[in-house]
């Protein structure tokens, strides 16, 4: 966070962590596609804070900052009849408040 | 004159010295498709939006009429040609390569280019990887060096099908990816946005920087085709 007014808080996960994206369906301008919450992924990368476009977009400041990761996800995990090779895989950008740890 | 009468509503003389502009008033009579105008359709919601707001900056004295027309020039004067120098520049010189990877808003200042508030994400392709991009929700698109989407990027069919089926999408492009590749499908939907580059078909040993971006192509950028040698 700039000048100090909040301590910029430290993401809650790191490159290789096993996250899952929450299954909820909450009204409004989400950034999260459908087909991915409630999934398993792992971190890929951590991309920075970011302004909260779910915020934003309503007119508000979009603070505070969100983490943003680039979440993989195996093809197999997110469709149950996936024709592909087994190795394929989508990357989706997910804002921290999206994700949980998963054991 | 039944048949006649039928076709163009009235009876009447063909012949004579007003024929031909005759035939013409009435041409709407006959079979004859033309092309829509643009303005034959009623404006949506959010196009009479923007011409109310446009009207009332402007009006107001905010900006000016020419510089929304310069800024709508800038933006078209962005074109793939950009996005081809630096993949040019990738396949030529390793180094720069690895910058660009590292971090892709540095390494295309290096160009004059600049994202704006997006930070330029860079994948490439490889002989075990294939990567191609894709906005699901809407169609982020890495307008700074690749210009303005097509057609078919923002088409709610491109959107839907290439997550779930990216490699008949890809067929779909001419573009056929062995068993033994991965796929790699990336949903730009944040803050981030994705520049491929793409394999350096083979033939292309000992060219200049200039003839590599010749053949670098936006839809490959994209990553739903290769460049090749033709």
């Amino acid at each position: 966070m700039l000048f100090g007014v909040e301590v910029a808080m430290k993401q809650r996960f790191q490159k290789g962590d096993m996250v899952s994206v929450l299954n909820t369906h909450p009204p409004g301008h989400r950034r999260t596609p459908y087909y991915c919450r409630g999934k398993l992924g792992e971190i890929e990368r951590v991309c920075g804070e970011y302004k909260n476009p779910e915020e934003l977009a309503y007119g508000f400041s979009g603070e505070p900052f969100k983490w943003l990761y680039r979440v993989r996800f195996n093809q197999a995990e997110l469709w149950d009849h996936y024709s592909g090779s087994k190795g394929d895989t989508i990357d989706i950008d997910i804002y921290e408040h999206w994700l949980e740890a998963a054991t | 004159m039944a048949d006649e009468e039928e076709k163009h509503g009235h009876n009447h003389d063909h012949k004579g010295i007003d024929a031909d502009a005759h035939a013409l008033e009435h041409i709407h009579d006959h079979d004859r498709q033309f092309q829509a105008d643009i303005e034959d359709n009623e404006p949506e919601h959010y196009e009479l939006m923007t011409y109310a707001i446009k009207e009332l900056l402007v009006e107001k004295g905010h900006l000016s009429v020419d510089e929304i027309r310069r800024a709508q020039e800038k933006l078209d004067s962005w074109q793939p040609s950009r996005g081809a120098k630096i993949v040019a520049r990738a396949w030529f010189d390793p180094d720069y390569k690895q910058r660009l990877l590292k971090d892709g808003n540095e390494a295309m200042s290096d160009f004059g280019v600049d994202a704006g508030g997006a930070k330029l994400t860079v994948l490439e392709n490889t002989e075990d990887v294939h990567n191609v991009v894709v906005c699901t929700l809407c169609s982020c698109y890495p307008r700074s060096v690749l210009g303005l989407p097509p057609d078919w990027y923002r088409s709610k069919s491109y959107r839907a099908r290439v997550v779930i089926e990216p490699r008949e999408v890809l067929k779909e492009f001419g573009t056929d990816i062995d068993d033994e590749v991965t796929v790699r499908v990336h949903d730009s939907l944040a803050d981030l946005r994705y520049l491929v580059i793409p394999k350096r078909p083979k033939g292309t040993e000992g060219w200049s920087e200039d003839k590599l971006a010749s053949i670098v192509t936006r839809d490959s950028m994209v990553g739903v085709v290769n460049p090749s040698v033709s």
